[in-house]
């Protein structure tokens, strides 16, 4: 097993009817995700079609996420829903009781997220306090998760990926590509990907996964890409220095970004001198992870501690 | 999304936060008819002329100025205001051009305070700051005297409660005014709070927050940030807009749906992914630095970019003077290479090549993109990886020697 995702992920796409979700459910299905619903506001009853080269898929659509779980024992989804209506989705699966919610949609406001946070926490302490398994957010604003050659769950390119024994943690989505790019190359597969997103306010943090990649014995070492703002790599650093034993190569971009400036993600924007690149590879340095010099030496960082 | 002012505070007199009486003016003849019906209105001769531009630091700069002999003075003062190129520690050396003055009545303060709220991403709450060192930037105050920093964190769940609010009122001793003026401060963060929330706000700031002489509290300043994420349910924000307030190049760039930063390099960057946009600025920088090379912007052309918008953003690349050399770095996942070549070879024919170029293209449809660049014609330096890319892009700007 890997972590959060696997050959077990019984999958609802949310949007499933929209251009993205529909494009994506297509895309999942043939790397061999099972989807087992979809869900559009009063289109209940209908069926979500894809000619697969495996076979042809029928996915039945539903009205509410609760429908859709109850009626295909689906224990995750994953939401293309465009952003005024994304954190009100997202409440909807937790509310579902889903394990695993993935929100790929990009430009939610940062009000409503600050609402989703708040329900997110709450019914984790409900689900803890009840011995249950705790339910997780991954993003918005992120590519989603991957477990190579059983689920993938987003929008990155399945066929970069090899099943292996390699964690990767990013902000960035066409980075964690890069990093995956560079590890398949050297002849080295992955655990499992996992894009937290770009935004201010999501889901899992670096620490969340960290804590998931270290237990999991599967994992043996960790590729973690970082950028500027904020303050989770810091919060990662803390986390490494007092609890990883793995390896953990790390990237942060950035280090040329002006202040002020927000550069393309929302959350990545250097304000009040605070959430530098410089102070990230810094601490990150000092809890004994290794930072790459240049982007172009993730996976042979993480090789050379392997070793 | 950044505001002026005077807008700002007619946001803040929409929710009841109380504000200076005041009056925008876009030249010296308003300017003037401002500080006249100022005067008349409040009976006090002391006006006050700020220039509004989106930077801050506006009054070290010189752009407030107070005028305490009535409107001919305010006058003078919008004469030389209007017009200047204002330089503050915001705007960069080559400073911001001062097109509107806020023509503002002038108030009888005892004390200077510091209020803001903005979102605390690491504790994912609204924090309300606040600080006894008003008119001081609070990052010298963070850095100096901490200790003078009083922070709250607001749960969305119930929203700012009035304890939290008289913490920071007494915090701040605002009972020496009178515990009127508590009551006035509980009332402000209220109004404030609503603010921040219904107008979806990522920052408002007041510095100064003043107390009167009377133990009245008036927001001297105010800075509004709005999310822009938030931009559908908010139409009127299209008006609050000041495009001369913008980088050209930016504006233009968002208007075509592309995340643009002008930088003071020489390399254009053509990217997919803020992040691999942010890496390959880092990567130039880092193998060009001793030899001068640099990139000249960041920009992300996302993920779905169409062939139209690639052409778009290579186009701007192409013309913008500083420009020696463009590195295109493309790692395709739902972006696909082909769209992306076809868009190059598009701007490319359009314009012309007169720079070096250097791509590297990797993932999705990666030989079906190498195939239309191979087959356009243009002289491209194909590059297998960003560290070849970049070392290629350093010896294209600075001729190869070392």
């Amino acid at each position: 097993m890997s972590i959060l995702v696997g050959k077990d992920t019984r999958l609802i796409v949310q949007g499933i009817t929209g251009g993205a979700g529909s494009f994506h459910a297509k895309q999942m299905i043939e790397y061999g995700t099972r989807v087992v619903a979809g869900v559009t506001p009063t289109r209940g009853g209908e069926t979500f079609v894809h000619n697969a080269p495996a076979g042809t898929a029928k996915v039945p659509v539903f009205d509410t996420v609760s429908q859709a779980a109850k009626a295909t024992g689906a224990n995750a989804t994953v939401i293309f829903v465009p952003p005024p209506g994304a954190a009100d989705a997202i409440l909807e699966a937790l509310d579902a009781d889903l394990d695993l919610v993935v929100c790929i949609t990009e430009g939610i406001a940062v009000i409503d997220m600050l609402g989703v946070r708040r329900v997110l926490e709450a019914k984790q302490a409900e689900r803890r306090n009840q011995g249950k398994s705790i339910p997780r957010l991954i993003g918005p604003n992120c590519p989603g998760i991957i477990t190579p050659g059983e689920c993938k769950i987003g929008i990155m390119p399945g066929h970069i990926h090899r099943p292996g024994h390699i964690g990767v943690v990013s902000r960035s989505g066409t980075l964690t590509y890069e990093a995956v790019g560079q590890l398949t190359a050297l002849g080295i597969g992955q655990s499992t990907g996992i894009g937290i997103g770009g935004d201010p306010v999501s889901g899992m943090d670096f620490v969340d996964v960290l804590e998931l990649f270290e237990n999991d014995p599967n994992t043996h070492g960790i590729i973690m890409i970082g950028e500027i703002g904020g303050g989770a790599e810091e919060r990662a650093a803390a986390f490494i220095k007092a609890k990883m034993t793995k390896p953990v190569a790390a990237f942060i971009a950035g280090v040329t970004a002006p202040p002020g400036k927000r550069m393309g993600h929302a959350g990545a924007i250097i304000s009040g001198g605070q959430g530098t690149a410089a102070a990230k590879i810094a601490a990150l340095t000092k809890a004994g992870a290794k930072v790459a010099p240049t982007p172009s030496d993730m996976a042979s960082t993480l090789q050379s501690m392997m070793k | 999304m950044k505001i002026h002012e005077y807008q700002g505070k007619q946001v803040f007199a929409k929710y009841g936060v109380p504000v200076p009486k005041g009056y925008p003016a876009f030249t010296v003849d308003e300017a003037e008819a401002a500080a006249k019906k100022l005067i008349a209105e409040t009976g006090n001769q002391v006006v006050v002329v700020k220039a509004q531009i989106h930077a801050g630091g506006r009054g070290k700069g010189g752009g407030v100025k107070v005028a305490k002999g009535g409107a001919a003075e305010a006058r003078k003062l919008a004469e030389k205001i209007l017009g200047m190129q204002l330089i503050t520690h915001q705007t960069g050396p080559e400073g911001q051009k001062v097109r509107r003055l806020y023509i503002e009545q002038g108030l009888d303060m005892v004390r200077e305070l510091y209020l803001s709220a903005l979102v605390d991403r690491d504790r994912r709450r609204i924090a309300f700051i606040a600080s006894t060192e008003g008119g001081m930037e609070i990052e010298e105050v963070a850095a100096h005297s901490p200790e003078k920093i009083l922070t709250v964190h607001v749960d969305p769940a119930v929203g700012l409660s009035a304890y939290q609010a008289r913490e920071l009122a007494f915090g701040l001793s605002l009972m020496q005014h009178g515990k009127d003026t508590v009551a006035k401060f509980v009332r402000l963060m209220s109004s404030l709070y609503e603010a921040f929330v219904k107008e979806d706000c990522s920052l408002l700031e007041i510095n100064p927050l003043a107390v009167l002489r009377n133990g009245d509290i008036v927001a001297l300043d105010a800075k509004v940030n709005f999310d822009d994420n938030a931009d559908f349910r908010h139409k009127i924000w299209g008006d609050l807009r000041d495009d001369a307030e913008e980088d050209p190049v930016e504006l233009e760039a968002k208007s075509a749906g592309l995340n643009y930063v002008s930088l003071d390099g020489n390399v254009g960057c053509l990217v997919n992914g803020a992040g691999l946009a942010m890496a390959t600025m880092d990567i130039i920088k880092h193998a060009g630095e001793s030899r001068g090379v640099a990139p000249a912007n960041f920009l992300d052309v996302g993920g779905g970019a169409t062939q139209e918008q690639v052409t778009k953003a290579f186009t701007m690349i192409l013309k913008s003077p500083k420009v020696k050399a463009i590195f295109v770095n493309i790692f395709g996942g739902i972006m696909k290479c082909d769209v992306i070549a076809l868009g190059v070879v598009a701007a490319a024919k359009e314009l012309g090549l007169k720079v070096p170029l250097v791509v590297r293209l990797e993932g999705t449809n990666v030989e079906l993109g190498r195939k239309i660049l191979n087959d356009s014609g243009l002289a491209i330096t194909a590059a297998t990886t960003m560290a070849d890319g970049a070392q290629k892009i350093v010896n294209a700007v600075s001729g190869g020697a070392r």
